[in-house]
C-alpha cells in the first residue's frame, strides 16, 4: 500500500507531471478528451432525449434553431433535425459510435500489427521479407482507400438485409485492415533490435519456446513507440471512419455516427438549417484535436532527443 | 540510371499482378452481375445470354486471363450501373479528378513550403505559433467538413462561388478542361482549396520538423562557426537538406490527394473518378470498382518511381553509390 | 598584447530546478602564435568555452558575466551580423566529428569557396584555385580531380583534414580545435595534430586545443590550462605542467598516464568523481577527492595563486599562510 502511495507521488513529482501542468494546451485537450468520453460513456443515461426512440419524436419539432438564434430554446439547445430529433442527443450518441469504432479499429490494427510485427522480426529471413513486402506495398496507398475497398468489397458480398447490422463490424475491419502496416513496421524494427540482446540469447539458452520469448520478454520492450503510434492514429482513424460514413458507405442510419449526422444534415445545408450539420461537425473537430494535441504533447514529452 | 529503372519496373510486376488477382477476385466472388444487371425479373435464357456475353461460364484461370489480357488492352468491362465500357467512364472523368488533383497540390506546395520554413527558423515567434495552430486544425478536420464550411460561407451566406459542378468547360481532343472559363476557375476553387489544404498542413509540419532537425546538426554549427550568413545558412545549407526527405514524402503524399479527392469531389459533385468510384460502391458496381483499383495501383507505381528518380538526383549520397555499385568511379 | 584575452568568463544554463553554473569564472589568455591546450574530463566544461568564445552557447545557455576580448575590444557583447564577420575570419573552429561536421549534398570545393567568398573579396577564378591550393596544402592527394568530391567520397581522416582547410581558409588568427582527433582511428591522429601544428605555425595562427587526451597535448601545446567543474585548476607552461604538477588534480592526471619512459608498479587513479553542476562542492570544487584537503579547501574557493612555474588554483601554494 506504501509502495504504491510512493510510486504515485514520485509520478506526481516526476518530469512527465510537470511538464503536463505547465502545458495549458495539454491541460486543456485532456479536459476536452475526458468530457468526450464522459459523454459517449454515459449518453443513455444524460442525454436529454432519445433520438432512436420513434414514438417521442414529434414533427412538429421538426427543425428548430439552436439557442442562440431568435427562435432557440433550452429543449433543444442546438436545435433538431427533419424528423425533430434533438441534434444534441444525437451529437452524444454519435460520439460513442465515433469513439468506439475509433478505438476498436485501433486495437484491432495493433494487435494484427503487434503479432506480425513480433513475427516478422522474430522469424527473419523469408517471412520476414514476405511479411514486410505485403506491408510495405500497402503502405504505399494511402489508408482511406484501403479502407473503403475493403468496406466496398465486404459491402457487395453481404446481403443487403444484413447492411445495417454488420456495418460497425464491416468498419472497424475496414479500419483495422488499412491501419495494421504501421505498427507491424514499428514492432519490427524494435523486435529486431531485441532479438540480438543477451536477454533473449539467455532465454534460449533456457530452452524457453519461441512463442514465449516472443511474448513475454520481447513484446513488453517493443510496446513503448506501439503507444505513441496507437495515439497519433486514434485520431486518424476516428476521421477515416467519419469520412466512410459521410460517403454514404459507413454507418448507417440506424446507428449514426458524427459523420452519419454530417452527411444528413449536408442536405439541409442550402434550405439554411445549417446546425444539423454543422454541430455534429464542430464535435467531431474538437474531438479530434483534442486527441491530436494530447498524442503530440506525448510524443514530444516521450522523446528524449527534444528534452 | 537505365538499370535502376528496369529493376524498379521489375518490381512492380508483382504487386499489379497481385493487384490485378484482387481486383479480378472482386469480380469471380462478389456481387452478382446478373441481378444488378437485368433487375429483378429474367428469364434463365437471358440469364445464360448474359452469363455467356460476360464470360463468366469459362474456367476461373481463364477468366482471369482474359481480364488481364483486356486490361492491358483498356478494356476494362462493362458497368453494371450505366451499361456502358468503363474505361469510356473513366476517360470521361479523369480530366476533372486531374485537374482538381493538380491545382491543389500547386496550391499546397506554394504555400506550405515556406510556411514550412519560416515556422522552422523562426521556430519561437509569435506568427509561427499561429501557423502551428492553424496547421493542427488542418490535420484534424476532416476534408468533407472543410468543404461543407467553405460552402456554407462563400455559397451559401455570400454567393461568391458556386458549390457544385465544374462550370463549363472546353473540349481539346478527349480532353476537357475547366482552364480556359471563368466559371470554370471559379468552380475549381472551392474544391481545390478543401483538397489542398490537408496537404498544405502536413506540407507545412513536414518541412518545419525537418528544418529543425537539420538546424540542430554539426554541420550548420559548423557553417555557423565559419561566419556564414544567415541567409547561407538557412537557404543554402538548412532548406538544401530539408528538401531531400520533404521531395519523398510530398511525392508520396499524392497518394493522399488522390484519396481525397474522391471526398472532395462528393462534396462538390465534381464530375471526376472519384465521385464515379462511390456511385459505383454504392452500387456494388463491380467493373467500376475493380478498374479504378487496377488504375490506382499503376498510379503509384509510377509516382513511387518518379519519387525514386527525383531522390536520386537530388542526393548525392545515391549517386555515387550507384556509380561505384556500376563499377565507375 | 594577448590576441585573446577571457577575463572571469561565467556561462550559465537556467533549468527549472535552479541555475547551473557550468563555467565559473574562467580566465586566460592566448598570444599571437600559441598554442594553449585546454584539458580536462567529460563535461568539465572545454568545449563550452569555445563555444562561448565564439558566441555559438546553445540556448538556454547563457553567458552570465565577465568577458572575451579579442585584440583587447570585447567580442561577447557584439551584435550577431558583427559577431558573424569575427567567425571563420579571425576565429575559426573544428570540431570533433569529421563524418558530420561537413554538409553532405555540396561538394567540398564549392564549401571552401563559399567560406572564402564570404569573408575575402576574391574572383571566382581566385576562389577557385585558392580552394585546390587548400586541398594541397592539407594534404589531399588529387586536390585538382578532388575537388569537386562530396565529403562522403572521403575517409575519416581526409574529411578531417577538409574541416582543417575550412577552418583555416579564410585565414583566421585563431583556430578552436575541439577533440579534432577524438574521432580518428589512433594511426591517423598523430597525422592531423602534425598537420594542424604545421599549417598554424606556417601562418602564426594561434589554437586553443581542447582536449581529454594529455599525450596531445604534452606533443603539441605550449601552454596547457587544466579544467576542473567548469573552473580552470591549473596553467602554465606545458612542461611545467606535465612534470612539475601544482594542482593536486593535476598531479593525479599525470599520474593516470601511462608515460612509456617512466616505471610505475600501477598507474593511479583518482577516487571519486568530477562532481555534477547542480552538485559543485563550496570552496574548492576538487576537496572531496583530495589527497591533501585541509578545512580552509572546504570553505573558500581558491584563486590561481602563483606556483613557481605554473599558477595552481590550490591553497597548498598560498606562500601568505604558510609562511
Amino acid at each position: 500500500m506504501r509502495g504504491a502511495a510512493r510510486a504515485l507521488a514520485r509520478f506526481a513529482d516526476s518530469d512527465f507531471v510537470y511538464s503536463f501542468s505547465r502545458s495549458p494546451v495539454a491541460v486543456v485537450s485532456l479536459l476536452v478528451v475526458v468530457i468526450c468520453i464522459a459523454a459517449a460513456a454515459f449518453a443513455p443515461l444524460i442525454a436529454p432525449h432519445d433520438p432512436f426512440d420513434l414514438a417521442s419524436l414529434n414533427l412538429m419539432d421538426s427543425f428548430r434553431p439552436p439557442l442562440l438564434a431568435p427562435d432557440g430554446e433550452w429543449t433543444y439547445p442546438l436545435g433538431t433535425d427533419d424528423q425533430g430529433r434533438d441534434v444534441l442527443s444525437g451529437i452524444m450518441f454519435g460520439m460513442r459510435i465515433s469513439l468506439l469504432v475509433g478505438v476498436a479499429s485501433i486495437v484491432f490494427a495493433s494487435v494484427v500489427g503487434v503479432a506480425i510485427g513480433l513475427l516478422a522480426g522474430y522469424a527473419g529471413g523469408t517471412i520476414d521479407a514476405l511479411l514486410m513486402r505485403v506491408a510495405d506495398v500497402q503502405l504505399t496507398f494511402p489508408s482511406i482507400l484501403i479502407a473503403l475497398l475493403v468496406d466496398g468489397v465486404v459491402r457487395a458480398a453481404l446481403p443487403k438485409d444484413m447492411h445495417e447490422q454488420l456495418e460497425i463490424y464491416v468498419i472497424i475491419l475496414a479500419i483495422g485492415i488499412a491501419r495494421w502496416p504501421q505498427f507491424a513496421r514499428v514492432v519490427r524494427g524494435s523486435t529486431l533490435v531485441e532479438r540480438n540482446r543477451d536477454y533473449v540469447m539467455a532465454a534460449r539458452v533456457i530452452g524457453l519456446s519461441r512463442v514465449r520469448i516472443m511474448a513475454t520478454h520481447i513484446l513488453p520492450n517493443v510496446l513503448g513507440p506501439v503507444l505513441v503510434i496507437a495515439t497519433l492514429t486514434l485520431g486518424l482513424a476516428i476521421l477515416d471512419e467519419a469520412t466512410l460514413s459521410f460517403l454514404g458507405v459507413g454507418l448507417p442510419v440506424t446507428q449514426p455516427s458524427l459523420g452519419t449526422l454530417i452527411r444528413i444534415g449536408n442536405d439541409f445545408l442550402f434550405s439554411g438549417e445549417w446546425w444539423v450539420t454543422i454541430f455534429p461537425g464542430v464535435a467531431l473537430v474538437l474531438m479530434v484535436l483534442s486527441i491530436n494535441l494530447l498524442g503530440d504533447w506525448l510524443r514530444d514529452a516521450l522523446n528524449p532527443r527534444l528534452r | 540510371m537505365a538499370a535502376f529503372i528496369l529493376s524498379r519496373v521489375l518490381q512492380a510486376i508483382p504487386v499489379l499482378l497481385v493487384v490485378g488477382f484482387i481486383a479480378f477476385a472482386m469480380f469471380a466472388f462478389v456481387g452478382d452481375p446478373v441481378v444488378t444487371m437485368l433487375g429483378q425479373d429474367y428469364t434463365e435464357a437471358q440469364r445464360q445470354a448474359l452469363i455467356r456475353s460476360l464470360g463468366l461460364d469459362r474456367s476461373f484461370l481463364v477468366q482471369y486471363a482474359h481480364f488481364i489480357w483486356a486490361a492491358l488492352h483498356g478494356d476494362f468491362g462493362i458497368s453494371y450501373r450505366l451499361a456502358r465500357p468503363v474505361a469510356g467512364l473513366i476517360a470521361e472523368r479523369l480530366p476533372a479528378t486531374l485537374e482538381l488533383s493538380f491545382t491543389a497540390s500547386v496550391l499546397a506546395l506554394v504555400v506550405g513550403v515556406p510556411m514550412g520554413v519560416y515556422t522552422g527558423i523562426f521556430r519561437n515567434a509569435v506568427s509561427s505559433r499561429l501557423f502551428l495552430a492553424f496547421s493542427l486544425i488542418g490535420v484534424s478536420l476532416p476534408t468533407f467538413l472543410i468543404g461543407i464550411l467553405l460552402i456554407l460561407v462563400f455559397s451559401v451566406m455570400l454567393h461568391w462561388l458556386p458549390s457544385f459542378g465544374r462550370g463549363d468547360v472546353v473540349h481539346l481532343g478527349w480532353w476537357s478542361t475547366g482552364f480556359l472559363t471563368i466559371s470554370g476557375l471559379k468552380a475549381l476553387i472551392l474544391p481545390a482549396i478543401t483538397l489542398g489544404l490537408f496537404q498544405m498542413t502536413l506540407i507545412m509540419r513536414l518541412v518545419r520538423a525537418e528544418m529543425l532537425e537539420v538546424l540542430r546538426t554539426d554541420y550548420i554549427k559548423f557553417a555557423r562557426a565559419r561566419g556564414l550568413s544567415d541567409r547561407a545558412v538557412n537557404f543554402g545549407h538548412a532548406l538544401r537538406n530539408t528538401l531531400v526527405p520533404v521531395i519523398t514524402i510530398v511525392g508520396l503524399q499524392f497518394g493522399l490527394v488522390v484519396a481525397f479527392s474522391i471526398v472532395t469531389e462528393t462534396v462538390f459533385q465534381w464530375p471526376g473518378v472519384g465521385l464515379l468510384l462511390i456511385q459505383s460502391i454504392a452500387v456494388a458496381d463491380i467493373p467500376v470498382m475493380s478498374a479504378y483499383l487496377l488504375l490506382i495501383a499503376v498510379l503509384f507505381v509510377v509516382i513511387n518511381l518518379v519519387v525514386d528518380l527525383l531522390y536520386y538526383a537530388v542526393d548525392p549520397r545515391l549517386r555515387i553509390e550507384r556509380r561505384a555499385a556500376a563499377g565507375v568511379r | 598584447m594577448a590576441l585573446l584575452d577571457v577575463e572571469a568568463l561565467t556561462v550559465e544554463f537556467p533549468t527549472r530546478r535552479g541555475v547551473l553554473r557550468a563555467l565559473d569564472g574562467i580566465s586566460f589568455g592566448i598570444e599571437p602564435g600559441e598554442v594553449l591546450g585546454v584539458v580536462g574530463e567529460s563535461g568539465a566544461g572545454k568545449s563550452l568555452t569555445g563555444a562561448a568564445i565564439i558566441g555559438l552557447l546553445e540556448p538556454p545557455g547563457r553567458i552570465a558575466g565577465g568577458r572575451v576580448l579579442l585584440d583587447g575590444a570585447r567580442i561577447d557583447n557584439l551584435p550577431p551580423a558583427r559577431m558573424r564577420e569575427i567567425r571563420g575570419r579571425q576565429i575559426g573552429a573544428i570540431f570533433q566529428d569529421p563524418l558530420t561536421t561537413l554538409d553532405p549534398v555540396y561538394p567540398v570545393g564549392r564549401q571552401l569557396i563559399e567560406t572564402m567568398q564570404t569573408h575575402l573579396r576574391l574572383s571566382d577564378a581566385d576562389a577557385r584555385r585558392r580552394a585546390v591550393a587548400w586541398l594541397e596544402r592539407v594534404g589531399i592527394p588529387a586536390a585538382a580531380q578532388r575537388v569537386g568530391a562530396y565529403p562522403h567520397e572521403f575517409s575519416g581522416g581526409m574529411r578531417q583534414r577538409v574541416v582543417i582547410a575550412l577552418a583555416l581558409c579564410a585565414e583566421p588568427r585563431l583556430v578552436i580545435a575541439d577533440e579534432p582527433t577524438t574521432a580518428l582511428d589512433v594511426s591517423i591522429q598523430a597525422q592531423i595534430i602534425e598537420l594542424l601544428k604545421s599549417l598554424t605555425r606556417d601562418h602564426g595562427t594561434s589554437v586553443m586545443l581542447v582536449t581529454h587526451d594529455m599525450g596531445v597535448i604534452a606533443e603539441t601545446a605550449d601552454r596547457v590550462a587544466v579544467m576542473y567543474a567548469g573552473r580552470i585548476v591549473e596553467i602554465g607552461p606545458v612542461r611545467a605542467v606535465v612534470k612539475q604538477p601544482a594542482h593536486p588534480y593535476t598531479e593525479g592526471l599525470m599520474g593516470s598516464i601511462p608515460w612509456i619512459e617512466r616505471r610505475v608498479e600501477r598507474l593511479r587513479q583518482i577516487d571519486g568523481a568530477m562532481p555534477r553542476l547542480n552538485a559543485i562542492p563550496p570552496g574548492c570544487a576538487f576537496n572531496p577527492r583530495c589527497p591533501f584537503v585541509f578545512d580552509r579547501c572546504r570553505i573558500e574557493r581558491p584563486a590561481l595563486l602563483d606556483a613557481g612555474a605554473t599558477r595552481a588554483a590550490c591553497w597548498l601554494h598560498d606562500k601568505a599562510a604558510h609562511v
